[in-house]
Parts: C-alpha cells; structure tokens; sequence
C-alpha cells in the first residue's frame, strides 16, 4: 500500500468500523470504510429495504452567526436561504462568479442568527478559506465546527422506527428536509430527516466523543447481525445509492468548470432573490441556454462505464462519464454523463467507450431510482 | 484468513496457476476477490490470443471498480471459462475452482520457478496489507 506524506484524518468512529471488520481506503485524505464484510451490494439492498447506518462525520460543519447570518450565506449560495423556518435545511451550492460549483452542501438553519453548512469533507478548508476571503461588511461570526461533530446517517424503510426507540422526539413529526434539536440515546443531537440514498432516514448530528455510543446503540436497536437488521454501509453503497437515485457528488457530476444549470441544478439557482455569486453568468446562462447537460445513461450492451470513459455519439466523441456503475437494485448498468444539449434527449442512443471498445448505452430518465413515498413525509 | 491452495503458483498481481504438463490454469486468489468485493463483470481474452508474463489479458469489475488481470506466466490461451459471463459471483465463491478464468499453452516452463509458492504468497499478503 502506498504511504501517504501526511497521515489519514480518522473519524471518531475509526476503531467501530475496523472491529466489524471493514476495510478502509483513503477518501480524500480519511481513513473511511469502503465496504464491512457483508459486501458492497448486500449493503446497498439492505438500505433499501430495510436499513443501512452510514459514518459520515468526514462531512465539514461551518457555523455562521451574527445578525446578518443570512443576508451573507445568502450572497454567497444559489438557493434562497430567506425562505428557511426554523428547523429546516435545504440543499444549495457555494458558486463562484462564473456560476460553476466550489461545493454543494446543506444549510441548516437553527435561528435567524444562526445557520450551519454541512459542506464536502474534501472540500471543507477550500469552503472555509472561501467563505472567509468572501466576507463584506455584514456582521457575522463564522467557526468551522468540523471536529465538534459527529455525523451518523440512518437510512431506509426501516430507519425511523428504529431510530425512534431511542429517542423521545417524535421523528414522524419532522418533515423531510427539517430537523429538531432533541437527544438519542440520551446524547444530544441534531436529528434531520435528510440524506444521500434516495430513502427515507435521518442524519444525526452529536459530539464526537459520544459517536460510538451512538453507532452501537443504533446497529443494537436495529438488529445487527440479523438477515433483516440494520446493517452498517460503507462508502462504496453510499455511491451506489446515490448514484441510484442520480444526486450528484461533487468532484463527479459538479466541480469549479460546470453551471449549475449544465448540472440540472436550476432548482436550487433562485435569480430573483437579488444578488449573489454567479447570479448574472447564471441568468445568461439560462436566458441561452447551455451547451453541455448531465443526462442519465443505462448501458444496454455488455459492459460497465466508469467514471471518465468517452461518451461516443455517432461514433464521436462528445462527452464525459461522471459516475458510472453497475446499480445494485436496478441490476443495469447506469451512469451520469455530460453530453451536448442537442443530444441531450431521453431515448438518445449513445455508445460509452470502455477500454477503446464502444459499448452501447441509452440516455434515459433520472432518478433512476425513486422511492414510494409515504403520506407522512 | 484467506486460502492459499499448496499446488498453486501465486503471482504478485494476485493471479494463481495450476500447472498439469505443459498447461497452465489461471484465476484469481481468495485474497484478491476479497480485496476487490462483489465481482459483477468479467472481461476475458480470446483462444489463440497470445499472453505475455505480467501482461493484461482482462478485466475483473465490482461494484467500485474495474480492475486489470495480469497473466502469471506466457502462453497461448487454450481454453475460457464461459460460464464466468453469467456467473461472475463465481469469483466470489470458489476463486480455485467454479472460477477458473482460462487455460494456456505455456511458452517456457521456466516462468512458473520465479512464481511464488503458497507459503511466499502468503507471506507477501501479510506484508501488504499491514
């Protein structure tokens, strides 16, 4: 194995998953579980069907404070965060004045004076320095909180019935996208009902040195060990369950060279909340319109795309895999890609180039993946 | 532990050959599909195709990740286990036997001697993955 010149962040929940015996990789500089031994493809139907528990405290938390908290995350991310009650969070992304992505990331917001963004472990100390050269004259106090955090995601059908036997909020009171501040296990926490699957589940947010106390009181009340308990997930089925239900992930299907808008992002461009970072590329954009856009492929010929191989049309090669992978629950072959806009269409046939052999594949609808939702969300 | 057959010659690349005259049988080792997870895609070279010691004659996939085979010693491919295309779990389950991956005509017997033997490869697992 390679050594590395600095030596890996590790979450506070390194020694939890080597005792299940996971095997770790190095994520962007972590020490992270890519799969336990029940496998990647176990784990990712596990979540889907009943419940998969995710260490995600890798994950960055930088807090925002002061009177004109929101006026200034408002300037400098793409959704409007004015429209946020308290005890609700959305999805929004950090841009740059070429309306392209620094990172994508969820602001909570706790009170008017307070938000938290929850941004890339990767892209944490590039947020940070970002957010603190793009300071102007509002009153805000900004602290990044990345190691005061630990991050557990509980996800799937079966998420909030096991995660409400340790709690005494009522979880099927918060709404998807809110959160309440209350405890687990006794620990307090932030509990959100948002997450990186495609399914139903929370995302609890706790002081590190409580996390595993956390971890192994949720796989207990899940059924560890059992055939349908929870089952602990690593990063390899976080991906695929991501993928599944087409979100993207940053480095992949968003980085600082596309648009928001060449990303299917335009929910989360709000030009008329008045000014922000990008608003006047964005809006020309959108008034152009954009030559590139990420489409949804399913391979339809032998062969899995991987990120990075050509996307061929006519024989041309005219665009980019960004995620590519075989999808465990749709049992296809699927993939994200940027291809011309002209041929950005549902049906299109394409071809992916794998290892110099043209591999035929078929622009479809995203998600790939949707859940049956119930009333209660 | 993983499970290292005593008749086997092991490559570095994780390959192993069984060697009955001047025919060689080749797959992957229990280390290596356990390192690489849940094997979905199997990418094999055809009969007649030449293979060279420590060249790439195919592709094994998981969920995560395309992966190179490296052929452990030269030869001319004789024999593909087709079987791997519909099955590709195989590699999973029975990395010695349900999933051999091809026989070859081996080229100089010679190649197989600067293999490792079961105990040389488990030790050389042992000091990688430490």
């Amino acid at each position: 194995m390679t050594t590395a010149p600095t030596p890996l962040k590790q979450t506070p929940l390194n020694a939890a998953h080597r005792r299940l015996g996971a095997r770790m990789v190095d994520f962007g500089g972590w020490d992270m579980p890519v799969q336990y031994p029940a496998g990647t493809v176990e784990e990712h139907l596990r979540t889907r069907r009943h419940c998969g528990l995710f260490d995600v405290s890798h994950m960055g938390e930088i807090e925002v404070r002061g009177t004109d908290a929101i006026p200034f995350v408002n300037r400098l991310c793409s959704n409007d965060v004015t429209k946020l009650a308290n005890g609700q969070a959305h999805y929004t992304a950090l841009t740059t004045p070429e309306g392209t992505v620094v990172d994508d990331l969820l602001v909570y917001r706790f009170a008017e004076d307070h938000l938290l963004l929850v941004v890339n472990a990767s892209t944490t100390e590039k947020d940070w320095d970002w957010i603190n050269a793009h300071r102007g004259d509002e009153t805000v106090k900004l602290a990044n909180r990345s190691a005061d955090f630990c991050q557990i995601a509980v996800q799937g059908p079966d998420a909030l019935a096991i995660l409400q036997t340790l709690t005494e909020t009522p979880l099927s009171e918060i709404k998807y996208y809110h959160f309440r501040e209350g405890a687990v296990d006794g620990v307090p926490a932030i509990i959100s009902r948002t997450g990186y699957t495609g399914e139903d589940g929370f995302e609890v947010y706790a002081a590190p040195e409580r996390a595993e106390q956390l971890w192994n009181r949720i796989l207990e009340a899940g059924g560890h060990g059992t055939t349908e308990g929870i089952l602990s997930c690593g990063l390899a089925a976080r991906n695929t369950l991501r993928l599944e239900s087409a979100m993207a992930l940053y480095g992949h299907e968003i980085d600082e060279t596309t648009t928001l808008y060449e990303a299917n992002l335009g929910w989360i461009c709000k030009l008329n909340k008045g000014d922000f970072t990008g608003r006047e590329r964005l809006a020309q954009q959108k008034a152009e319109g954009v030559k590139q856009k990420l489409v949804g492929f399913e391979v339809t010929d032998r062969g899995i795309a991987r990120d990075g191989y050509p996307v061929l049309i006519n024989g041309e090669p005219l665009g980019r895999v960004t995620s590519g992978s075989p999808a465990p629950f749709l049992k296809k072959n699927i993939g994200l890609a940027y291809v011309p806009v002209e041929h950005a269409n549902e049906g299109q046939e394409i071809h992916i180039e794998v290892r110099g052999r043209p591999v035929a594949a078929r622009i479809v609808p995203v998600p790939f993946y949707k859940r049956e939702r119930k009333t209660s969300q | 532990m993983a499970d290292i057959p005593d008749d086997l010659h092991y490559s570095k690349d994780h390959e192993w050959i069984r060697v009955e005259g001047d025919t060689g049988t080749v797959g992957i080792t229990d280390h290596a599909q356990n390192q690489l997870g849940d094997i979905v895609y199997v990418e094999l070279p055809r009969v007649g195709d030449s293979l060279e010691a420590g060249g790439v004659f195919g592709q094994v996939e998981s969920v995560k990740a395309a992966n190179d085979l490296y052929s452990p010693v030269s030869g001319e491919v004789t024999e593909l286990n087709e079987t791997l295309n519909d099955d590709p779990e195989q590699v999973n389950k029975d990395p010695y036997g349900a999933a051999w991956m091809l026989r070859l005509r081996l080229k100089d017997a010679g190649e197989v001697d600067k293999l490792m033997n079961a105990a040389e490869y488990e030790d050389y697992t042992k000091k990688i993955t430490e």
